[in-house]
């Protein structure tokens, strides 16, 4: 492929959500020769949909507040599979973060003082689970995450970014020693395919929520990230962990933010009893995702849910009032009535849990670093690779992430990553070059696609696998199921590998996107699938029938899934915090 | 009667020497579904069907397009609210070039985004928590900073259609008041100066297009009477 363009930069970062933004601006700041690659225009990425919030102690709500006790919220939520290094990093760097956000122009809401307004959210508690419910997550009504991604977009723009949007990056490109050098990309509406050279690769291409039929995912949510290292032959960490959240919209998957609760909202099954009082007397509605998640399905299974099949519940708005709705809530209010044509001023929501969001991905240190395992099991560094956000697992979210620290993983890792990598630069990395070959085994898929003569539908192929994650590797797993289901995906593999793609035009040819996105999800899907077979134990979002009980004996760990010989192994969690005492284990109630 | 009659505008620069519009039929199977599900069963047989979508819920604002003559986002908007006589009318947001089917070039409208410096400006040092503001001065960006960029507005607006290159549009206008507006922006006179040609902000003709077709209820029209009560102010 001699005849294909080059580009080069110092910095190329591979998604324009929150973290691939806050990532650039570090580095356009820097004057470093930086790009943002995306799929879609940076504004459309999926942090748009974030609602409620930003979880952090900036000590708003409660002057007395302590990003410890948020450190220690943080642990707690993730079933103590958290790293506490990387929570300690995250909750003390976070407050910077976020004013750094407000000083970019966030509109905030505000309390009556000026300063920035914060809600009550899911896990959250004062005085390390002693002193009763906190008021953490920062918000912009229910639309932080369009807030906060139109304020990074706008700030970019400020800073001179470049940007190379509506291109999309097709592989990882490796050098002979291993180390990341660039990737394939190929710009959507020409369909011109190009090599982009690079010291520095960041993955910050987000979740993967559509290898699940049901999910409150966007529709390019497909682990495009994941897919190319896994295909890299790198590993991927806790990827059986996926959180379902509480309140999809029935039917529609859409999500209502868990902010409806933080406000005062709660859910109730058909005789109208508000469960949660049952499953989690203390928090109730507030628990951990999982826990709530949970109790929701067992009412259902018990023939308590709502509606003629009996097969969601209700989620009550209606006694917060027009005023509270209408000024805290205005979104969810539009959505409701859209994707559930209820009014929540006078109707209750139906919801049901569905899949949200992906705690596991590319493991990586504080810095954004991707690592991987060398023969003896200990860490190793990839040159020239780094990931930030959904698609990266530092691990902040442990088995289970709370509700508002999405948004804040996404600025704290993002500006942390986009930091180290403007000082390595500084002190100069230099990579061998990609070869001829290392370039053309990038090439290897898009070339298959543009070849195939003949062979199944993308779009049906893509159905099937989504069949298959629900009902194999949904909020309940057990072992037969999913067996049954790992051998489903490894035949599904083999026909994906001979689909067909029928039009093979070049400009914004969307199909062909979709064909490489569905490479993407049976990688995901597949490391999600044997990740779960293997962890044999019920802790955060995985809980099994058969395993119901947490096991620290043997699983207080983070799994490792390796692409090439398709098995698990065990990674260290991280219990050595700088400047506090380590958190540890305890019974996880609410 | 549930086959539903959709005629779609296709244009594909490598193959069409003209765009045409193309008929199909859909089993909507009496659902009242939305024009984006339409489109994916659609795009499910024929994947040579090219359009915009991301997150299927009007946030996004990937899938503006007009429908039956109207503009708006495809994911949010029912058959019911739309369909007539069971036919549906498909064509890309009117008046930006195409770029293949329902996708058209965005550039001149993120030009004129990027025109009226959408970002916070303010020149004195900042403080070590967030700067405060009043429940009421935050009030103030309601309305405005709720945009998503779809380009419905500017696409539906005459005003635009003349003069794309000139006149800063619907969009990009609301957005330059929500920036007038907010308490912690310093930039106002800067900001203004950039906007008090005949054509920035004058070309607007009150039609109100804009707010009719906006898919998230938002008020461009109003917006622009500030800037120019602004302006005016400014120039006496």
């Amino acid at each position: 492929m001699s005849t294909m363009r080059s580009l080069t930069f110092d910095a190329i970062i591979i998604g324009g959500g929150g973290a691939g933004m806050r990532a650039a601006l570090e580095l356009a700041k820097s004057g470093k020769k930086t790009a943002v690659l995306s799929k879609v225009f940076p504004t459309r990425s999926h942090t748009v949909s974030a609602q409620g919030g930003i979880t952090c102690a900036i000590a708003s709500a409660d002057p007395n507040d302590d990003w410890r006790w948020h450190m220690y919220d943080t642990v707690k939520g993730g079933d103590y599979i958290t790293d506490q290094d990387a929570a300690e990093y995250m909750c003390s760097e976070g407050p910077k973060a976020v004013f750094e956000l407000e000083h970019m122009g966030l509109p905030f809401s505000r309390f009556e003082n000026g300063r920035i307004y914060q809600r009550p959210f899911g896990g959250q508690s004062k005085n390390f689970g002693e002193g009763g419910q906190a008021a953490r997550t920062c918000a912009a009504a229910d639309r932080t995450g369009h807030a906060l991604l139109h304020t990074l977009y706008q700030n970019n723009l400020k800073n001179n970014t470049t940007f190379l949007n509506e291109w999309f990056a097709v592989d990882l490109v490796k050098n002979a020693d291993g180390d990341v050098v660039g990737c394939i990309a190929m710009c959507i509406e020409t369909g011109e395919v190009v090599h982009v050279k690079s010291k520095a690769t960041v993955l910050a291409t987000g979740g993967a929520g559509r290898i699940y039929a049901s999910t409150t995912n966007a529709l390019i949510n497909t682990g495009d990230g994941i897919g190319m290292a896994l295909r890299a032959g790198f590993p991927m960490q806790d990827m059986e962990m996926w959180q379902f959240h509480p309140t999809g919209i029935y039917g529609a998957g859409v999500l209502v933010t868990e902010g409806c609760r933080g406000e005062g909202g709660y859910l109730v099954n058909k005789d109208g009893e508000r469960f949660m009082e049952r499953y989690a007397p203390n928090a109730k509605d507030l628990a951990g995702r999982d826990v709530v998640a949970r109790s929701m399905v067992m009412e259902i299974l018990e023939g308590r849910g709502c509606g003629e099949n009996g097969d969601h519940v209700y989620l009550k708005l209606d006694h917060l009032g027009e005023e509270v709705l209408n000024k805290r809530l205005p979104g969810i209010s539009e959505l409701s009535k859209i994707f559930a044509h209820a009014d929540p001023t006078e109707a209750p929501i139906p919801v049901v849990p569905t899949c949200h969001y992906m705690m596991g991905g590319i493991p990586t240190n504080v810095h954004g670093q991707a690592i991987m395992q060398d023969a003896d099991g200990n860490d190793q560094i990839v040159g020239g690779l780094f990931a930030c956000g959904e698609a990266a697992c530092v691990s902040v979210h442990g088995a289970n992430r709370l509700g508002g620290n999405s948004l804040l993983d996404l600025v704290v890792f993002g500006r942390a990553a986009g930091m180290f990598i403007e000082s390595a630069l500084n002190e100069g990395v230099e990579y061998l070059d990609a070869s001829e070959s290392d370039i053309d085994s990038a090439m290897t898929r898009i070339n298959r696609w543009n070849e195939s003569s003949g062979g199944e539908s993308v779009a049906d192929l893509k159905v099937e696998l989504q069949s298959i994650m629900q009902n194999a590797f949904g909020v309940f797993r057990q072992e037969d199921n999913m067996q049954e289901g790992v051998k489903k995906l490894a035949e599904l593999r083999g026909r994906i590998a001979e689909a067909h793609l029928v039009d093979k035009s070049g400009a914004f040819n969307t199909a062909r996107i979709e064909a490489l996105e569905l490479d993407n999800l049976m990688e995901v899907a597949e490391a999600t699938a044997i990740a779960a077979l293997e962890r044999k134990e019920s802790r955060g979002a995985h809980s099994r029938y058969d395993y119901p009980d947490r096991d620290d004996v043997n699983w207080l760990k983070h799994s490792m899934y390796f692409p090439l010989e398709k098995k698990v192994g065990k990674r260290d969690v991280n219990f050595k915090p700088k400047t506090v005492d380590t958190f540890e284990p305890k019974i996880r109630t609410y | 009667m549930s086959m539903l009659q959709v005629s779609i505008y296709r244009y594909n620069p490598e193959t069409d020497s003209a765009p045409y519009m193309q008929e199909y039929q859909v089993d909507t199977q009496g659902r009242d579904l939305m024009v984006l599900n339409i489109l994916e069963m659609l795009k499910a047989e024929d994947t040579t069907l090219a359009y915009r979508r991301s997150c299927r819920e009007g946030v996004c604002g990937s899938d503006g397009m007009n429908m039956n003559g109207k503009n708006g986002l495809a994911c949010i908007t029912s058959l019911s609210d739309v369909v007539k006589n069971n036919k549906l009318v498909l064509r890309p947001l009117p008046g930006l070039p195409v770029v293949r089917d329902l996708a058209v070039d965005m550039g001149l409208f993120y030009k004129q985004y990027e025109r009226i410096q959408p970002y916070l400006q303010n020149d004195e040092p900042a403080p070590a928590i967030e700067r405060l503001q009043s429940p009421e001065e935050r009030d103030k960006l309601d309305g405005l900073y709720e945009c998503i960029l779809c380009a419905c507005c500017s696409t539906a607006c005459p005003s635009f259609w003349w003069n794309p290159d000139k006149f800063v549009g619907p969009a990009g206008l609301l957005q330059s008041y929500r920036f007038l507006a907010d308490s912690r922006d310093t930039a106002t006179q800067a900001r203004l100066a950039e906007l008090q040609d005949p054509f920035s902000v004058f070309r607007c003709r009150g039609i109100m297009n804009c707010v009719a077709v906006c898919p998230k209820g938002l008020n461009p029209t109003r917006a622009i009477g500030k800037i120019r009560d602004m302006l005016l102010a400014n120039a006496t």
